[in-house]
């Protein structure tokens, strides 16, 4: 029998996110044959739900003025009403679908997979899941009994996004029913949203960014970065640890929690190549990785690669460009 | 107030190159160095400050094999008042949902105001908390990068979303935060530290002493398991540059001038 798979559509000021026709890609990799209904969850959400149907046989509906903002813990309530037990549930991964996933797993008593990079078949009720462990430094192929349904997130990016094939969907209406009770969710109270700090640069511009990671090691070490960005006439950007260690300034953060970044070249220095990090580089920038472990899987997107400690190389390389001067 | 931080003993990603074994069962651990994971010093380092502040305890737990002790000691040594092991054979084999049964069952032979978990641990789920609260019935957030106390009844929470945004919550105790890196900036432990807790006596809690039902966690609960380890091929990969430390510089030079890499 066809698997029935609801993926869960994300949504800003009308404009559907690129991951919604991911999942169409995801969910045909689960089970070519799978019938697949859009879940859309908001306020004024007609437009989003009209477009959907070129791309989906079906589109529920859950719209009420008191579900503007996301509020995952609401969400997740309205949703545990109205999906039959047993259904198989995608999320985008991004920090709703982390949000609510887990919980919503246990309330609809079935299986959970968090960061799914790839199906491999379904055999006797158990899909086969590639996942990534270790910051992407190992894969694995993981079991997962979805005979009870199932929650899934999808890694945003692994799954090509599948053209709109004129579906001719129908929307359904199911606010009455995930309404029915009230407002779930009550224990948490969204407030506002806070937007991101403006720095001195804005990296989101540059044509060379200089990136430096977790390698580096000591804040110190910081100068030999910044003394090569200079060389080439780049700006400094970074991963995360970077900025959590106060080393640099959040605005220079690349990444999915940080900038998007579209330069013409761009250089990674001791950056393993988490894909938080490479989801906030844009546009197939020349990519040049300074790393000492050639295992780390910013080696696989990169299009030179030099195995070397960046405290000894990146000194040299400053010199050599500052000589033709 | 207070508070329990489930911690987790995980290889140190900085510290080795993980690799898969021959014959793609598990990675090579001969000569993996561990550590606490990542995100959960945050979590204590958090869950030490509300206790500074506002008074009460903190409490680690680690579900895990007798080697778990080490870093519930490193947390303590931090500051946490006491450390919990949960331990049992039958917990081997335990997917996310058993873990969390496991945690649920300490959980509620204490009364916690507050339970914090990281954000993710080294398989890059991030699912423990949700899994929790869920089961408690207790509000959840995740990816959390700020706690300010309100009272004794709820608390203001700011979590990270996209671009670096914040979202601000506020959110009844008690609750489950799972907490994100950056949210404070966690204390050095010296060795000194981890002296001076080396003998606390950390007690050992199994199925039996949590009231669980071996059926209910381990192997034959879990609807997620690990089949194998492999390394992926992706796509053709990066031009390695070949040769002494100098060529490779003098090459990249080279490459640079010719992509705009040099202004
Ligand atoms: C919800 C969420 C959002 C996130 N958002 C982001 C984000 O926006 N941006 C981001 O970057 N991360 C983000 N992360 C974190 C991400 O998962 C990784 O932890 C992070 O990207 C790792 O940074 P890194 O590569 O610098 O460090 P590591 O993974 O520790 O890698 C350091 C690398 O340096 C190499 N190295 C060490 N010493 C040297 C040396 N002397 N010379 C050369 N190489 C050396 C090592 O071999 C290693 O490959 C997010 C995580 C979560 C859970
Ligand atoms: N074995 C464990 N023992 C205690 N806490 C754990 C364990 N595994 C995961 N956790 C907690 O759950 C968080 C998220 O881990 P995970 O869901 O495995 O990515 C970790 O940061 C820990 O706080």
């Amino acid at each position: 029998m066809a698997l029935q798979i609801f993926t869960y559509i994300l949504h800003k000021d009308g404009v559907i996110d690129d991951t919604a026709l991911e999942m169409v890609a995801a969910a045909g990799k689960i089970d070519p044959a799978a019938s697949i209904t859009a879940i859309v969850v908001g306020s004024k959400t007609d437009a989003v739900c009209n477009s959907l149907i070129a791309s989906f046989k079906e589109v529920w509906k859950i719209d009420n003025d008191a579900l503007s903002y996301p509020n995952s813990e609401v969400i997740r309530g309205l949703l545990t009403r109205v999906i039959p037990k047993g259904s198989t549930l995608l999320f985008a991964l991004d920090p709703f679908g982390m949000d609510i996933g887990p919980g919503l797993s246990i309330k609809l008593e079935g299986a959970y997979v968090p960061d799914a990079v790839g199906f491999n078949g379904i055999e006797g009720g158990k899909l086969k899941v590639v996942r990534q462990e270790y910051s992407g430094q190992v894969s694995t192929h993981v079991l997962c009994d979805i005979s009870g349904g199932a929650v899934l997130t999808i890694r945003p990016g692994a799954f090509r996004a599948v053209e709109a094939d004129a579906a001719g969907g129908t929307v359904i209406d199911k606010t009455a029913d995930a309404m029915t009770g009230g407002l779930p969710g009550g224990a948490r109270r969204y407030i506002e949203v806070v937007q991101a700090e403006v720095g001195d640069v804005d990296i989101t511009k540059s044509e060379i960014l200089v990136s430096v990671g977790r390698g580096i090691g000591e804040q110190e070490n910081i100068d030999i970065i910044k003394e090569l960005a200079k060389a080439v006439g780049g700006d400094v950007s970074c991963s995360r640890p970077i900025v959590d260690a106060k080393w640099l300034e959040k605005s220079r953060q690349v990444g999915t929690s940080g900038q998007t970044v579209k330069p013409k070249v761009y250089m990674a220095l001791g950056i393993s190549g988490s894909f938080q990090h490479l989801g906030g580089i844009k546009g197939s920038p020349f990519m040049v990785v300074v790393n000492k472990n050639p295992k780390a899987p910013i080696f696989q997107v990169a299009d030179i690669g030099v195995v070397e400690d960046l405290l000894e190389f990146v000194p040299l390389l400053t010199e050599k460009i500052n000589e033709l001067k | 107030m207070e508070i329990l931080v489930c911690v987790k003993r995980v290889p140190d990603t900085a510290e080795n190159e993980i690799s898969v074994n021959s014959s793609g069962s598990d990675i090579e651990r001969g000569d993996l160095v561990y550590s606490v994971n990542e995100w959960d010093n945050y979590a204590v380092e958090e869950a030490i400050q509300i206790r500074d502040k506002v008074g009460g305890s903190v409490t680690v737990v680690s579900v895990g094999d007798a080697e778990s002790e080490e870093v519930l000691r490193r947390e303590m040594a931090m500051g946490a008042d006491k450390g919990i092991l949960l331990s049992d054979d039958a917990f081997a084999g335990s997917d996310g949902k058993g873990l969390a049964t496991i945690l649920k069952a300490e959980i509620l032979k204490g009364k916690y105001d507050l339970v914090l978990t990281g954000a993710q641990a080294d398989d890059g789920a991030g699912q423990i908390g949700g899994m929790l609260a869920a089961m408690l019935d207790w509000p959840y957030a995740s990816l959390v990068n700020r706690v300010e106390l309100l009272d004794d009844k709820k608390i203001k929470i700011g979590r990270e979303i996209a671009g670096g945004n914040q979202e601000i919550n506020e959110i009844d105790l008690p609750c489950v935060l799972s907490i994100q890196t950056g949210i404070n900036e966690p204390r050095y432990v010296g060795i000194r530290g981890i002296r001076k807790v080396a003998s606390v006596e950390i007690p050992v809690h199994g199925a039996s002493e949590l009231g669980l039902n071996a059926d209910s966690v381990g192997k034959t609960s879990a609807k997620v398991s690990r089949v194998d380890y492999f390394v992926p091929v992706l796509g053709k990969g990066a031009e390695l540059l070949e040769g002494s430390i100098e060529e490779k510089v003098e090459k990249l030079v080279e490459l640079l001038k010719s992509k705009g890499g040099i202004k």
